[in-house]
């Protein structure tokens, strides 16, 4: 098998890569109290005679919020190319396989139904209650919908059947979270629609080390996942006849889609347009038909973690992630279509 | 126009034929039972000489007041706006030809709920009584739906589906992020907007003479829209060349499915799913042809709204379920039938 190197796709991930690394430094250094570049190292490598304090505030309370936003950003960035290459439509994201909504309804019910009174949800409930619930959701609606999906004595996984079946489910469960948002009082409602909007506040350890060890092997298979992508881009009949198993590689990589999605989900809330804009944003730059993997991934990394540092520290009034990700992706929603209008007139 | 062919795709279960106006009178059916019972059943129980004794010889008892009172506008304001976004949806997936596409997609439900939302934050409690956040509903709906279709046409060639889409989405997410910001700062338009956004017929049964023009309106551009409808289904290219005028179908039906579905948010909120749900309803009906098409839509829309709603009235006594949840609930597992069972027609 032989492995196409695009020097375009290099440069921008490279450029990604970069972009990455000073989103990070400059998360950790403007998250909370501004620090040094010298203390980030400092606190970073932990050089003996490093104030204790200092190696608390950066490796306990501002790492684990970079690093849940970075891989959320690429997990999502990630099963959103996957989804549209499968799907092969532009504007298809998980939130239709039912990943987010089966999210929503996890977390959500944590949140209005345990949340009791004043003050809402806190404790153990908070730090693994949630996430689990939410991770459940996802994967039960994500598969729920991959399996009802199927036919049996079908030959290939009929996308548009699946995107029909996910639009069922995703409307299913976002009925029933709509309707428990007005069971709660409205602190809880506060508390699940910040969850909703997808929002880093409070990331520790407990919550993000498991993820990394489930985001990280996810990210490396969908890597090797490009060729794939590739051949995917072309109709049914061409993919087969270029040797592509449309039998099991449109299972596998949905799967992958659902799984990637929840684990960027449950990491940080459905942070919106990341699984829309990046992909897009990665193919355009790079000038290629299926956008490469590893720039994607990157690529959906610094943007989290910039919107992240943008909207929770330097605004006036701090907001969760997926507020800023929203209004900034609409933008390039908007100019992406101006765009297309230029090529065609 | 020539009679236009529809694109029937060669589909094993299309082989027993359709007969349409069967399809038609069966939901003709549904609706009759559905708005007998919207009437019938509720808190209190009332039999058909209960309601014969309302129409005819009121005199203020409680089952007459139940029913003229309460269950009567609560019924209009069903039919209206379950026909409202059946038709809509119906037209939005005629224009966009991509069975997936609800009304919501023209920005109409983000544009309503940011006008209801902003209004809790400006004007307080006086903005967030119903007749005003029906008011402030309409008019955000149609302003987004404006902007919607600016973005979309700005091209000299007119406005074309993809960019339509596109701005679409845009606009949405505009909208839901400025949505989320203000609700996020503020629990009192937070609460405004949990109650509205779960949808209801039961409150604003008294707008309905007050729609009634842009209800007529609508109901207008859709069936002037109607003949060209056949021969999008074939392409645009192909459209054009059976002698149809782009540029105005779709204004026509674009205008049509902005002023239905504003009408529906005002009347109800948004009840987004009945847009998705109905057509596909109506095509495992009465097949493609949406000279049939569009009025199954219409009456199934009206029929299925009724029916969730009654059905929320009696799951939950002594309480009540919204008519949306319902509606989710009953329609998103039939819906999933649906995508199962059939080929899926391509539009």
């Amino acid at each position: 098998m032989s492995v196409v190197v695009y020097p375009r796709a290099l440069w921008v991930g490279c450029a990604a890569l970069l972009l990455l690394l000073l989103a990070v430094v400059a998360h950790l250094m403007l998250a909370g109290r501004p620090l040094g570049l010298d203390e980030v190292m400092m606190g970073l490598a932990d050089p003996p005679g490093t104030p204790p304090r200092l190696i608390l505030q950066i490796q306990e309370f501002r790492l684990p919020r970079t690093v849940a936003g970075a891989l959320a950003g690429a997990c999502l960035a990630v099963s959103g190319a996957l989804t549209q290459n499968v799907a092969r439509n532009p504007l298809a994201t998980p939130e239709i396989l039912g990943v987010t909504a089966g999210a929503s309804l996890g977390a959500v019910a944590v949140l209005v139904l345990a949340g009791g009174g004043h003050g809402g949800l806190s404790g153990a409930a908070a730090a693994v209650g949630l996430p689990l619930a939410a991770g459940a959701g996802a994967i039960l609606f994500g598969g729920g919908v991959f399996l009802l999906a199927m036919r049996r004595g079908q030959d290939v996984l009929d996308s548009n059947r699946m995107v029909l079946v996910g639009l069922g489910a995703t409307a299913l469960a976002t009925s029933l979270v709509t309707w428990m948002l007005t069971l709660g009082d409205v602190t809880n409602a506060s508390q699940a629609l910040t969850w909703m909007t997808g929002s880093l506040n409070g990331r520790d350890w407990a919550a993000v080390g498991p993820m990394v060890q489930v985001a990280l092997p996810l990210l490396l298979v969908s890597a090797a996942a490009g060729r794939w992508l590739l051949l995917g881009a072309f109709d049914d009949n061409t993919a087969r006849g270029l040797g592509l198993p449309l039998r099991q590689s449109r299972p596998l990589l949905l799967l992958l889609a659902v799984l990637l999605a929840a684990a960027g989900t449950v990491m940080a809330g459905p942070v919106a347009f990341v699984a829309m804009v990046c992909p897009l944003a990665a193919r355009q730059l790079c000038g290629t038909v299926v956008p490469p993997m590893a720039a994607t991934a990157l690529l959906g990394a610094a943007f989290v973690v910039l919107a992240d540092l943008v909207a929770g520290f330097l605004l006036p009034q701090a907001l969760p992630v997926g507020v800023l990700t929203t209004v900034l992706g609409a933008p390039v929603l908007i100019a992406l279509v101006f765009r297309a209008q230029r090529r065609t007139s | 126009m020539a009679t236009v062919a529809h694109p029937r795709a060669p589909l094993r279960e299309d082989r027993r034929r359709r007969v349409p106006a069967r399809g038609l009178l069966l939901a003709g059916a549904l609706l009759a039972l559905a708005l007998l019972a919207s009437v019938l059943i509720g808190g209190l129980e009332s039999s058909l000489s209960d309601v014969w004794h309302a129409v005819m010889t009121p005199n203020g008892s409680v089952a007459d007041v139940a029913i003229r009172e309460l269950r009567w506008p609560r019924t209009v304001n069903g039919l209206v706006v379950g026909a409202c976004l059946g038709i809509a949806g119906c037209l939005t997936q005629a224009h966009t030809r991509n069975p997936i596409a609800d009304p919501g997609l023209l920005g109409i439900y983000a544009g309503a709920a940011l006008a209801v939302v902003s209004g809790a934050l400006v004007g307080g409690a006086a903005l967030q009584a119903a007749p005003a956040q029906a008011v402030l509903a309409f008019i955000g709906a149609l302003l987004a739906c404006a902007l919607v279709f600016a973005v979309g046409s700005a091209s000299r060639h007119g406005v074309t589906t993809v960019t339509l889409v596109l701005a679409g989405a845009a606009v949405t997410a505009l909208a839901g992020g400025l949505v989320s910001m203000i609700v996020l700062s503020n629990d009192s338009a937070l609460d405004t907007l949990r109650f509205w956004q779960l949808g209801s017929i039961a409150v604003r049964g008294g707008m309905v003479p007050a729609m009634l023009p842009f209800l007529l309106a609508g109901l207008l551009l859709a069936a002037v829209n109607v003949p060209s409808l056949n021969a999008l289904a074939l392409g645009e290219e192909t459209a054009a060349s059976l002698g149809v005028d782009l540029r105005r179908s779709r204004t026509v039906g674009i205008a049509a499915i902005a002023v239905l579905a504003a009408v529906a948010v005002t009347l109800a909120g948004p009840i987004a799913f009945a847009g998705l749900l109905v057509p596909h309803l109506a095509r495992w009906l009465v097949g493609l042809d949406y000279r049939w098409q569009l009025p199954s839509s219409a009456v199934l829309g009206a029929a299925v709204l009724l029916l969730a709603d009654t059905a929320g009235r009696v799951v939950a006594r002594p309480g009540e379920l919204p008519v949306g949840v319902l509606l989710a609930v009953m329609g998103a597992p039939f819906f999933i039938y649906l995508a199962r069972r059939r080929k899926l027609v391509s539009l």
